[in-house]
């Protein structure tokens, strides 16, 4: 069943509902990594809590005009409107008086979503109130969706990708430094505002699949989980549209054969699994990456403490050094150090007391701070100053 | 009208005024450390771990609930705190990540588990239940002085009222050091205070509050309260005593306005049934802030 769920085997309008959530992943997941990089991840939870309100104004109004309210563009549109609204009002807030932008975000957020919350139960006291199925706004639902919504979704998706594909040098350059942007020409604030659109199409758009509680996520995790990938911003952003897709993708197909289940958390979910295994695993930033990291200089150390202990005659008591100088053939089993291993430990000696040298030296002690206890003089200097370090040292002794 | 108003409306108006309070004391301080989103991922998270009570103890009930959103309280923090630092994102996005993913599994646990035969749901976790917190021991306003009635009063209303101490007790006795910390981090630790700790006892009686008036009034009051009241307080004052008292008055004109608006203005104009009090209060103190905003004597920056 899952397998014909994700080859999309599972009818015309699953199908279209997948392809709409893959889409809109994609764009979600690109307009994430510049909202993240602008360090403005959560302006995007009040502009989604802000759509309630004209959610519901917009099914109230086309109730009014005497229409079913159903409509998903009039819901969409009305949506679209509260959320500006919402963002007005976190500007607003945030620039011409003294509240911090993080207040305006919650202020608005709560606020927003509280009076929608009102709008909801007067809806429910309409005649149509009770069918109009608005709860499923708040964490996403595809099961019994009309072929027309599912059109309107996968067009949608596609559209806002598009939109992200035309805009995304700007947003790249804006994202990266927006004062070299301003030097190129670019206005700042309108990209800005283009990019916190691409936001508010990207909160409509999903409103029905994802649901306003969680499209957060579809902009956020992605971005943070490209982030453990790379350190280009211009990778940041393929990266965080991929996985974006990919959790899209999954997400709805996976809730497409279990239709009591909402489509919104399976899709935040599938997404922080993407997550979670990124940054477990990830090169260089994953959590695996830095252990091995870690036991790899642990070694080194012991390796080099155990030599200089060696050089000096002494005995090696420490487990771990002992067995790291036999693995290394410089130990033999009963502590007595093998003839490489006596050479090595002339070579660590010899390397401390070039240190030393160089701490003292009048010219060479501004590159004693490259002395870490690890790293050899040969990195450091060049021949002729090992040269010149070996004169003043003298003959090497033997251990 | 009296005893309807002493059974129905009062037991809740008390409840939600004490909630709106004992957020607004901590948010005050949260909002000047740039953490008011702490209230909203807190809210967030916390469903998970009472959904897991629930299925753990098979009954709604107060403590292990609490207990639950406590532990989802503290996972989260270790979460949020391991991925900014093996991450290196902002706290910001760590939070997002965080809060979504809980809340989603939250979700999740409950939609796939059975709890059809009790008053477990997403939306009574956003809306609270405010309206249903009545009183059916009173018969009047002489209740108010009858023991056998008042041990009738919802648990609801005791919890609210000692967590509302706890927090005042914690701004009262720790202001000093709290003021000292919020304005100049690093004065506080140059006289020796232990500035993370304070940081972090802030954060856990915010936590607390917010797990107490979560499951008593819902999650969008508790983060409005965080938020809107300090907030609007902020334009009024720059002495932070006179902050906390506006917030204070703010915060309690919200909860009875809020109710009293949701429970009895839709007869006012005409309309048959109530709307949300827990929305309406939210609500309300949005338009609090706004007013302070744009006529708030210290609104500019």
């Amino acid at each position: 069943m899952l397998a014909e769920a994700l080859l999309l085997q599972l009818g015309y309008n699953a199908t279209l509902v997948t392809f709409g959530a893959t889409a809109l992943g994609v764009a979600a997941g690109a307009t994430g990594a510049f909202l993240f990089l602008r360090k403005r991840s959560l302006v995007s939870d009040a502009v989604s809590h802000a759509t309630l309100p004209g959610l519901a104004l917009a099914f109230l109004i086309m109730v009014a005009l005497g229409g079913e309210g159903r409509s998903l563009l009039g819901l969409m549109a009305g949506s679209a409107l509260s959320a500006a609204a919402g963002l007005w009002c976190v500007s607003a807030l945030s620039r011409h008086t003294r509240v911090p932008e993080d207040a305006a975000i919650g202020a608005v957020l709560s606020v927003f979503f509280g009076f929608g919350v009102v709008l909801l139960t007067v809806i429910q006291s309409v005649p149509l109130g009770r069918q109009a199925g608005l709860e499923g706004f708040l964490l996403g639902s595809t099961a019994g969706m009309l072929f027309a919504d599912a059109v309107i979704i996968a067009v949608g998706g596609l559209a806002v990708l598009a939109a992200v594909l035309v805009l995304r040098r700007p947003l790249t350059v804006v994202a990266f430094d927006p004062g070299f942007g301003e030097t190129q020409g670019l206005r700042v604030a309108r990209i800005d505002a283009a990019l916190m659109l691409l936001v508010m199409a990207v909160t409509v758009v999903g409103l029905k699949i994802v649901g306003l509680i969680l499209i957060v996520a579809m902009l956020i995790i992605p971005a943070v989980t490209a982030r453990f990938w790379t350190n280009q911003a211009s990778s940041v952003v393929l990266l965080a549209g991929f996985f974006g897709g990919l959790a899209g993708y999954v997400g709805a197909a996976t809730s497409a054969i279990a239709p009591d289940l909402p489509t919104g958390p399976i899709i935040v979910l599938t997404s922080f699994v993407l997550f979670a295994l990124s940054m477990a695993c990830a090169p260089e930033r994953g959590v695996l990456a830095a252990l091995l990291r870690h036991r790899r200089f642990e070694r080194l150390v012991h390796l080099r403490q155990g030599l200089l202990a060696m050089a000096q005659g002494q005995h090696v008591y420490e487990a771990r050094t002992r067995r790291l100088l036999r693995g290394q053939g410089f130990m033999r089993p009963d502590g007595v150090p093998t003839e490489s291993g006596k050479g090595e430990a002339a070579r660590v000696l010899r390397d401390e007391a070039r240190w030393q040298v160089v701490r003292a030296s009048a010219h060479l002690s501004e590159l004693a701070v490259r002395d870490d206890g690890l790293t050899p003089t040969e990195d450091v200097l060049t021949a002729d100053q090992i040269a010149e370090v070996d004169r003043r040292l003298g003959t090497p002794e033997a251990v | 009208m009296g005893a309807e108003f002493v059974a129905l409306s009062l037991p809740p108006i008390l409840i939600g005024t004490l909630a709106a309070l004992a957020c607004a004391l901590p948010g005050n301080f949260l909002v000047l450390r740039r953490q008011s989103l702490v209230g909203d991922a807190i809210s967030h998270v916390v469903l998970p771990g009472i959904v897991v009570a629930f299925l753990v103890t098979g009954q709604v009930s107060a403590w292990p609930m609490m207990l639950g959103a406590a532990a989802a309280a503290v996972v989260s923090v270790a979460l949020i705190e391991g991925i900014r630092r093996l991450g290196r994102v902002d706290a910001g996005a760590a939070m997002g990540v965080t809060f979504t993913a809980m809340f989603a599994f939250g979700v999740l646990l409950l939609e796939q588990s059975d709890t059809s035969g009790v008053h477990l749901d997403v939306e009574h976790a956003l809306y609270g239940n405010l309206e249903s917190l009545i009183w059916l021991d009173a018969v009047g306003w002489s209740s108010l002085l009858d023991p056998a009635a008042l041990s009738g009063l919802p648990h609801e209303l005791e919890r609210m009222a000692i967590v509302f101490v706890l927090t005042l007790a914690f701004v009262v006795v720790l202001w000093r050091p709290l003021v000292l910390s919020t304005f100049d981090e690093g004065y506080a630790r140059s006289l020796g205070l232990p500035v993370a700790t304070l940081g972090l006892g802030l954060v856990i009686v915010a936590a607390i509050t917010a797990v107490a008036a979560f499951d008593a009034v819902g999650s969008i009051i508790v983060i409005a309260m965080f938020i809107c009241p300090p907030a609007a307080a902020r334009l009024m004052t720059n002495q932070l005593v006179h902050q906390v008292l506006w917030s204070l008055v703010f915060a309690a004109i919200s909860a009875v306005l809020g109710y009293v608006l949701a429970g009895y203005g839709p007869l006012w104009i005409g309309l048959p049934n109530t709307v949300s009090a827990a929305g309406m209060i939210a609500t309300v103190s949005g338009l609090i802030l706004a007013i302070c905003a744009v006529a708030g004597p210290q609104r500019r920056a």
